[in-house]
């Protein structure tokens, strides 16, 4: 049985519906890249499981729970953790008090995993009690994936992680990726840089006009023509 | 050394209460916008229904022939701050909170919170008239009179007024810890940073509001009531008192409750410093100054001190709408 | 003609009609002359209520400071339409006047030099101080002038006096004063939050109220002025329903006049974009509108109908009295008038305005007879000895169902009963 399953999602922004049929499903432990045009609807996607906007039809279910229409304060009681594009972190709030804040639901005693989420991004170590709203644009990214670490999350929904940031630290995100999914924790990310978020994806989903397009492994995906030609540029 | 005297008495002292009394409203006003983002118009009121609850408090404590060290009232402030925090989140109950839900804009319930002052304005006037009453019901206040080297007249300040400078100093020390140290108050800040995150994060927004009504109720009766208790308690502050705090709170910056204590001294400084009569000052240097001291060298006549709160508010908004903390501008 | 549209003029006919009985019933048990007073200040407060609807319906912006240019208009239209003081002429006051008003020209055009400075290469520290200076400067010098001024004319001759011009004068004038001041405070405001609009509103109509209290060299202070010119025949003059009756055609003429000009305007392209803004300020902003100088435009519109109407309708009282502005009557009254009416829709606000002013006048002897009620019963029943000041807490019941009505119709009947006819393009 997979981790995360949605079956035939409509969904969108009051009347007007975006996901016109969306099928996913991902297994414990794998990374799941969610690719495709503009418009596409593939953060709708993301905000869809997340809560945040009207589900009309069809179904999402986590670790063999249904979660359709779950309010976003409750999924992170299911231990899922979602990084916003933008707007990912808390400016004013020190960054240890950001990470406290990723841990909110949590009332055991979370220490380890603050101690984890530091060895992972030794810079917030020394920048811990600087407000995060003055930290580089990189760092305010550790900081909000550092957040929803904290949960020790099984399922951990990015949207578009690498968008804004420049060469250097994008190949630095995916490294990150690829070390929080070996941790076990598994990954639904969507991502405007195809190429390289399919190359170290187990499963890729090229999403166009509210619907699945193709479906597949990443290296299949990087190597079907059909998807090359029309979505990966050639 | 009789006119550094009356300075410290007219300029320094009452600054300092008039400010004080600014800050902890403004803290209230700011904690409520930065949270549930609209600028709360029932806060003066609030205060007012504050002090009545503590006189309703006093004078039954006074009917039982209790006798402290410490003004009743004071006491008495105490428990009334609960009352009052409970109506507060009960008032949020009843007429905010159904409108948040119905996915009103910010606008809609700053006009709301202007129905709910008009109805506690009324309900308070109804049951308890217009006249101004004492806080003081079993004994006269206290005055101590300090005297200062020099002079021939003492320091004046009041069993009231300390109190107030006390319990500013001490209930901002204690918000500082509840803001930085404990859960809830992290919380608080979060949500008035990012409420969209904040949910996602999991934080129990109800808890947070809840929270910011405690606070801000509990504050509004502290100085609605420790305001009654330096001078008398009128059912009248509503809009007057409304426009010195709004300012305070956008100098300090919205969501930023220590922009609103600064905010709070600024504006309650500005104020008394304005309409202090600095020819006072002035007269035993007068022979050695080049220009005649003319009777009233007031920077703005007494009448007209509603106009310093306001001009600070339009500067801010002018030059710096973030405010002197940068707080947002919503 | 869609259902919807047919529906809404069902409810216009059936409200209208309602209202009509009910003012025909107050003309049959209350008498012409006593009715014929509630219609004017019903009609005055229509003026000021379409005002306040375009601000708040059309644009979705909140004015708490309606009293601010109600009294700022009638005490324009007061000098410009009061008699003339010869006393004032023939003293050393208007020479005093005329150089305060040199003066204040002058502390303009420092100001605006100042502020745009950087045009002739001054860098940004050196403009703060510039102005800064030339604010201090045009603070001392004007506010010693105005002292010196004001204690002249006091002594000299009490006040300035009107100017002696033809009322319709004075109204005119009374409306540009309000859209002046309006222009300023939402130049500052209007690119923020509306919350601030809010704030500043409140804060310029209390500042109005206390400078017009307080300049008795201006408007006399709270000695009042009396009796206001009329444009008609006044009372005094010859029959009281006869004066009362050409009044209320003048308001009649004004209001639908300015009723018909509104409506042109909401259905002509300039409406729309008012429209388009309200609904979605980013997506009209991102279409390339100017929403904030839209805001502007509309802002200063409907202050300059709230000094219009405002200046009608202290006309009508016939004496100018600075204490007799209250925030109550004159901003929160109103605003109930709009929403209860139906916010965006202006036969909405007139429906209110005469329908709530009606409610409002009577609630008066009720309020009163009610309270008297429960004083004799309670004393009778239980030996409460009712407070001696019944009469004026009485009053403040209003006051509480004023602010019941706005949280009730903002919670449960957000559109008023005339909702905004969403016209189709």
């Amino acid at each position: 049985m997979s981790l995360l399953d949605i079956r035939e999602l409509h969904a969108g922004y009051g009347v007007m519906s975006i996901l016109k049929g969306i099928n996913m499903s991902l297994e414990a432990g794998e990374i799941g890249v969610i690719v495709g045009p503009n418009g596409a609807g593939k953060s709708t996607t993301l905000k869809a499981i997340f809560g945040m906007l009207n589900i009309t039809e069809g179904s999402i279910s986590f670790d063999g729970t249904d979660i359709t229409g779950i309010r976003s304060e409750q999924l992170a009681e299911h231990r899922i953790a979602f990084v916003p594009q933008e707007h990912n972190v808390f400016p004013t709030l020190s960054v240890h008090e950001n990470l406290e804040m990723g841990a909110y639901v949590r009332r055991d005693d979370f220490s380890s995993v603050m101690d984890h989420v530091y060895d992972i991004f030794p810079p917030l170590k020394d920048k811990r009690n600087q407000p995060a709203g003055e930290l580089s644009g990189g760092q305010r990214q550790m900081v909000a994936f550092g957040r929803a670490l904290m949960i020790e999350p099984k399922l951990i929904l990015l949207d578009e992680p690498t968008a804004g940031l420049s060469p250097m630290f994008m190949s630095q995100i995916f490294d990150r990726v690829i070390a929080i999914n070996r941790t076990g924790v598994t990954v639904a990310m969507v991502e405007q840089n195809a190429k390289q978020a399919l190359a170290i994806a187990h499963k890729g989903f090229v999403l166009a006009g509210g619907c699945n397009s193709f479906t597949d492994t990443g290296q299949n995906l990087l190597n079907n023509p059909e998807v090359a030609a029309s979505f990966l540029g050639g | 050394m009789n006119e550094i005297v009356f300075f410290i008495n007219k300029g320094i002292t009452s600054g300092l209460i008039i400010g004080s009394i600014y800050a902890l409203g403004a803290i209230g006003v700011t904690l409520i916008f930065g949270i549930l983002r609209f600028a709360h118009f029932a806060h003066g009121d609030m205060m007012t229904l504050g002090a009545f609850v503590t006189l309703i408090l006093t004078a039954a404590l006074a009917s039982l022939g209790i006798v402290l060290p410490l003004p009743l009232a004071f006491i008495a402030m105490f428990p009334a701050m609960a009352i009052t925090a409970c109506l507060a989140i009960g008032l949020d109950r009843v007429f905010y909170k159904p409108l948040r839900q119905a996915g009103a804009r910010p606008v809609v319930l700053v006009m709301a919170s202007v129905g709910v002052t008009l109805m506690l304005q009324g309900l308070i006037r109804l049951f308890a008239g217009v006249r101004s009453r004492d806080m003081f019901i079993e004994a006269p206040k206290e005055i101590f009179r300090i005297p200062f080297p020099g002079a021939s007249r003492p320091l004046i300040i009041t069993e009231p007024q300390v109190l107030l400078i006390v319990f500013t100093f001490v209930a901002v020390i204690v918000l500082h810890w509840f803001l930085t140290r404990s859960r809830l108050g992290k919380a608080m800040r979060a949500v008035s940073d990012n409420p969209e995150l904040a949910r996602i994060t999991g934080i129990n927004t109800n808890h947070v509001v809840w929270a910011t009504w405690i606070i801000g109720g509990a504050l509004a009766c502290a100085a609605g009531t420790l305001l009654s208790m330096d001078v008398t308690l009128k059912p009248d502050l509503s809009f007057n008192i409304l426009l010195p705090i709004f300012a305070a709170t956008i100098v300090g910056g919205i969501g930023q409750p220590y922009g609103a204590i600064a905010g709070g001294f600024l504006v309650g400084f500005s104020e008394t410093l304005a309409v202090f009569n600095w020819a006072i000052l002035l007269r035993p240097i007068k022979d050695h100054l080049w220009f005649e001291v003319p009777a009233n060298l007031a920077l703005v006549p007494t009448q007209y001190k509603l106009m310093v709160p306001f001009l600070i508010l339009i500067i801010v908004l002018i030059y710096r709408p973030t405010g002197i903390f940068k707080g947002r501008v919503l | 003609m869609s259902e919807q549209n047919q529906y809404s003029i069902m409810r216009d006919v059936v409200l209208f009609t309602g209202l009509a009985m009910l003012v025909a019933f107050i003309f049959l048990s209350q008498g012409t002359v006593y009715s014929l007073r509630m219609m004017v200040e019903a009609g005055c407060y229509a003026i000021i209520a379409l005002g306040l609807t375009i601000q708040w319906g059309y644009a979705g912006l909140f004015n708490v400071g309606v009293m601010g240019f109600i009294a700022a208009g009638a005490a324009s239209s007061m000098l410009i339409s009061f008699p003339q003081n010869p006393e004032f002429w023939n003293s050393a006051g208007p020479a005093l006047v005329g150089i305060f008003i040199v003066k204040l020209i002058a502390c303009g055009v420092a100001l605006w030099a100042a502020s745009k400075s950087p045009r002739w290469g001054v860098g940004p520290i050196l403009r703060a101080l510039l102005i800064v200076v030339a604010i201090a400067i045009s603070y001392v010098v004007l506010s010693e002038h105005m002292d010196e001024m004001s204690k002249e004319i006091e002594q000299a001759s009490g006040w300035i006096g009107g100017l002696g011009l033809p009322v319709i004068v004075g109204w005119l004038v009374a409306g540009v004063v309000a859209g002046v001041i309006a222009w300023f405070v939402g130049k500052i405001c209007l690119g923020l939050r509306s919350d601030y609009l809010a704030i500043a509103t409140l804060g310029i109509a209390q500042i109005i109220k206390h400078f017009l209290k307080n300049a008795d060299w201006l408007t006399r202070g709270t000695l009042t002025v009396s009796p206001l010119p009329w444009p008609v025949q006044t009372p005094a003059d010859g029959e009281f329903i006869m004066a009362r009756a050409s009044y209320l055609t003048v308001v009649a003429i004004a209001m639908v006049i300015i009723y018909l000009l509104l409506q042109r305007a909401y259905h002509a392209p300039w409406g729309r974009m008012m429209r388009a803004i309200r609904d979605n300020e980013t997506a009209a902003a991102s279409m390339g509108k100017d929403v904030n100088r839209r805001r502007l435009e509309i802002f200063v519109l409907g202050c300059v109908l709230m000094g219009f109407g405002g200046a009608i309708l202290i006309h009508f009282a016939s004496i100018y009295d600075p204490s007799g502005f209250i925030d109550l009557n004159h901003t929160f009254l109103v605003w109930v008038m709009v929403i209860l009416g139906g916010s965006g829709n202006n036969r909405g606000a007139i429906f209110g305005a005469v329908f709530v002013y009606i409610v409002w006048v009577m609630s008066e002897p009720l309020a009163l007879w009610l309270f008297s009620l429960i004083g004799t019963y309670g004393q009778a029943w239980t030996g409460w000895e009712p407070p001696s000041d019944l009469a004026s807490r009485a009053l403040q019941m209003r006051v509480f169902v004023i602010g019941l009505t706005i949280t009730l119709v903002l919670r449960f009947a957000p559109q008023g009963v005339l909702p905004e006819q969403q016209a189709r393009h």
